[in-house]
This record gives structure tokens, sequence and C-alpha cells, in this order.
């Protein structure tokens, strides 16, 4: 009947944080098994079929590229912890992208993987800041970023004592907020460093394959050191005694044990599990969440004469609102991403034209619509997206050509990203409130993943990484 | 163990952590933090890597002990004797 099993440490969650935590600790000799719910890996990151064309759920780009050689960096820091030759991600650059505020985009900064392009662009568009810029970019890289403790401060107090341009300091945060940050308007100066080089100073890669690559060697890596993994069976409740989760009971009812348990699904979401307080009404916290609309197209974006351009922030006025929408979705700013336009070599492009916009969304507004209100509504806020984004971009030939070249269509919401990561409130970037340490009620439940604060696809997996060696490894 | 071996050891473990350093100039008088971009994480892998490969213990109050090649070889060689001893 219930079959038990014992583990040094259980691992809920096989999302980037997850993995990255496991290959650390099997590496180590832990016996580790990871325990995920739905039938694919990746989590927040994962990947999906329609029709047999192939889809990434959240990767537009993984940021903090450096290239060979630059060393101390976050992807180096991460490819070594996990044992990872860099080749093995075999990532490709970006070629170039935008941040564009105004009604037609008018105030536009361009930047690479190379930051002497930004500065120069910020200089240009803005003369009066270019000293102010440049002690912000001295505060960026002297501040130190990966202590687990530090105190918070505000970053746009921050920004404000450098630079005094509200539309520069609003296009500053545009892009560091989409990718991202957890609470509206403001952050913390130490995500805003963590961002800003994470983009600015560093830059964006992607495979040619997308995801997969990148979670087909995690789970290499997990596999050939010993890990275990049981899909299409999560966790169901943690059985706590004495301060100390004592069981696991999974999806289908059976008890394992552990030492340790690492969770990857969230702070609420994890205390949801805990036995002991499954009685404690869980209130819905406010969260930031995203739809996104992808056109599959017959050609390469470029030929419909959209560009090179990577990825796209855009905000149709001076003033940037990062802020949980009222209506469904606020389609005055948001990220255009073309797949496409990575440097993938001089022979090879992507088989097919991939468009993908992403705007804030409000969970509540989509969570209880009843399903033929839910279908039409993602109907008129896709075209509604699209729209705003199209402002932002080359106009067409012909006010059709998009609508001839596209294939097919897709779009998550909200509700899309609650029903397969199980995160609350359709959130991407976790709670407002970060568990730094990766604490919980209980002495050996940790967590890791967005709510424990690293945020992106390098910072998941840095956050996986960082609590297996700080709750487990260290301790001998 | 010789000295040298120990010293060796140690290289081979970080050759396994940071493939990307280049290990050809090291010199063992100098602290290894100012001859490679080895941070506390590495450090923190050199004293896993000992114990899982050859079943050292270094407790945490003797990390600075492993500064150098030539302070990990005189901290280091006296514990692999003492474990060859036991075999």
């Amino acid at each position: 009947m219930n079959t038990r099993s014992h583990y040094d440490v259980a691992i809920i969650g096989a999302g980037m944080s997850g993995l990255a935590a496991g290959i650390r600790l099997a590496h180590f000799g832990k016996k580790v098994c990871i325990f995920e719910r739905h039938n694919a890996v990746g989590g927040l990151n994962s990947f999906y079929s329609i029709a047999g064309r192939k889809f990434d759920v959240g990767l537009h780009a993984m940021t903090n590229f450096v290239r060979p050689g630059v060393k101390g960096t976050p992807l180096g820091k991460l490819l070594r912890q996990l044992r990872i030759d860099r080749d093995e991600f075999a990532l490709c650059e970006q070629k170039q992208s935008r941040i564009a505020f105004g009604p037609r985009g008018e105030v536009s900064l361009r930047f690479t993987n190379d930051f002497t392009a930004f500065e120069s662009e910020v200089v240009a568009a803005f003369p009066a800041q270019a000293d102010g810029f440049r002690k912000l970019v001295t505060a960026v890289r002297t501040f130190d970023d990966v202590s687990l403790d530090a105190a918070p401060v505000s970053a746009r107090e921050v920004v404000r004592r450098h630079i005094s341009d509200p539309l520069l300091e609003d296009m500053l945060f545009c892009p560091l907020m989409y990718y991202g940050s957890a609470t509206e308007h403001d952050m913390e100066f130490g995500q805003f460093v963590i961002m800003f080089k994470a983009l600015f100073l560093e830059g964006f890669a992607r495979p040619f394959e997308g995801v997969r690559v990148v979670l087909r060697v995690l789970l290499e890596k997990f596999r050939a050191a010993g890990g275990e993994r049981r899909m299409k069976c999560g966790v169901r409740e943690i059985i706590a005694h004495a301060g100390r989760a004592s069981a696991l009971v999974l999806d289908g009812g059976d008890e394992i044990t552990a030492d340790h348990v690492i969770s990857s699904i969230g702070a609420a979401e994890t205390d949801r599990l805990v036995a002991e307080q499954a009685h404690a009404p869980t209130k819905a916290p406010r969260t930031l969440s995203f739809v996104e609309t992808i056109s599959i197209l017959n050609r390469q974006p470029a030929e419909l004469g959209w560009g090179n351009d990577t990825i796209i922030f855009f905000n149709d006025s001076s003033r940037f609102d990062y802020v949980q929408p009222i209506e469904q979705v606020d389609p005055r700013s948001g990220v255009i991403c073309i797949p496409n336009n990575f440097d993938y070599g001089a022979d090879r492009v992507l088989p097919e034209g991939i468009f993908r916009v992403t705007c804030l969304a409000n969970y509540d507004r989509w969570a209880r619509q009843p399903e033929n209100d839910y279908q039409a509504d993602k109907v008129r806020w896709f075209a509604e997206v699209q729209r705003s984004a199209r402002r932002f971009l080359p106009p067409l030939a012909h006010d059709d050509a998009l609508a001839v070249a596209t294939v097919t269509t897709d779009m998550f919401t909200p509700r899309t990203i609650t029903k397969f990561t199980g995160h609350f409130g359709g959130a991407i970037y976790g709670a407002t409130v970060k568990h730094r340490q990766g604490r919980t009620s209980l002495d050996n439940l940790y967590l890791c993943g967005t709510d424990q604060g690293f945020l992106g696809i390098i910072g998941a997996m840095l956050s996986g990484i960082s609590m297996a060696n700080y709750h487990i490894l260290q301790k001998g | 163990m010789t000295k040298d071996e120990c010293k060796q050891v140690v290289l081979d473990i970080i050759a396994d952590i940071a493939p990307d350093e280049d290990l050809s100039n090291v010199k063992p008088e100098v602290r290894l933090r100012d001859q490679l971009q080895l941070d506390s994480m590495d450090f923190l892998d050199i004293v896993m890597e000992l114990r899982k490969r050859h079943g050292i213990e270094v407790p945490e109050k003797d990390y600075q002990q492993l500064a150098s090649l030539d302070s990990c070889a005189e901290y280091l060689t006296p514990k692999f004797d003492a474990l060859a001893g036991k075999g």
C-alpha cells in the first residue's frame, strides 16, 4: 500500500532552481529525489509542443551572457558549480535590443552585448545626464550584490541621486523590471544591480534550439550524478513534527521521508503543503503576472521589414507604470521578443519566424472567467497586445502582411501560468517578499527559486546552487 | 604521500572545478586567490572534493590552511598519511 523511501534530500519542483540544487547535492553523494507534478521539466521555463511544433514557455533570452574568458560573473559561477562546459549551452548572442518610449517609440536607446554601445546611446540622447549615468554605473559595479543579508535600499532613491531626468530613469527601470521584478513601481537597489549587470553589463543569448538545450544539459548532469526524478508525481503535503519536516505525502498517497527538503514551488505554495498550516487562511497575495502572444510566421521577421531587434522594451508614454493592471491587460508597455534575431551563425536561421509580445496582466481578472469568456478574452487581447507592439516596429509593407505571414498563434495568460506551474496568482517573479536565506517555519525545509529571490534562468540556477550549498553541503 | 603529490592532488581538483583557469604557472608559495580567479564557492568545492575523492575532512576553522599550494601540502599531507595508516 504505502511504500516508504528515504532520501537525504527531497526537492519539490523540477524547474531550473530545483534541477540545479539537485545536481549539486547528487554530485557530492547525497541521495536526492526531485518530485515534479507536471509531465515536463522546466517549471516557469518549460517547453511544450502543439501539432509537432516546439515552443518555449518563458525563455526570451538568457541574460548574464559574457564571452569566453570573462570570469567572476554569474554565468561562469554557475557553470563551475554545476561542472558544465559553456559549450554545452551553445549560446548565441543577441544582435541588438532596444528600449523605446513614446507613442511611436520616438525616444529609443539601443543596446547590445557590448556595454559601450549602450553608454554612447544614453550620452547621445541625454547629454545632461552623461556624468550622472556614469556615476550610477560605477555605483552598480561597486555594489556587493550577492550578500544574503544586505539591508534593503530603494533603487529609485539611489538612481535619483545620479539621474535627474525621469524619462531616462524610467527607460532604465523598464527592462530591469520586465526581466524582472516582483514589486510594483520600485525595486531593491540590490536587485537593480543584479538586473543591470545581467542585461546591460553582461547581455543576452539563446541556444538555437531554445530552453530544451539547457534543460537537457541539466537533466543529464543530474542523472549522471546519481539523482532520481519522479515525474507526474507532485508533493501534496509536508508532515511536520517538532519543527521539522518529517515526511512528504505524494500526489498518489505514498509517503517518503528525507533529512532535508528543498522547495522551489514558492513560499506561500510551500506553506500550504505544510500540514499544520493547512487551516490557516491563505490571503491571496498581490502578484504581477503577464500575458504573452506568440505568432509563428512563414518567413524571417526581418523579411517583413522588422529589422534585427532581438528584444524591444516598449512603453507608449514618457512615464512607465510597472503595476498590476486594473483591467485584464495593460498594453501600454511590454516586451517584444524576436528569437530569430540571435546570431546563430552564417548558415543557420530558425525554421520559422517567431514574434512574441508580453504585457502586464491581472490574474484575478482572468482566473475565474467561464471557459467561453476566457477564450473570447484571449482573442480580444491577442489583437490588442499585438496592435500595441506594432507601434514600436517599422510599419509593414501592407496592412495585412502580418496576417498573411502568420502560420499559427498561441497565447498564455496568468491562468496558464498557475495551471502549469502551480505558482499562485500567475506569478512569474514570485511574491513581493523574498526569503533570501531560503528559511521557512521548519528547520529542514528550505526555499529556492523565485521566492528565494534570484530571478531569471541564470538566477534560478544560482538560487538552487546557493541554497543547496548554504543549508546542506556547507554543513558537512 | 609526498608534499608534491599532495599539491598535485589539489591542482587536479582545481582543474575539475575551474577548467577555464590556466594552472601551468601556479606558484606554490603565493595565495591561490591571488593567482587564479577562485572565490569562496570554489574553495568550498575544493573542501568538498577532498572529502568526496579522498575522504579528507577539512573543518571550517581550517579553511585558511588551503590558501596556497604550499600551505595545502603542509596541512593535508599528514591527513593523507593518517588515512593511509588506518587502511
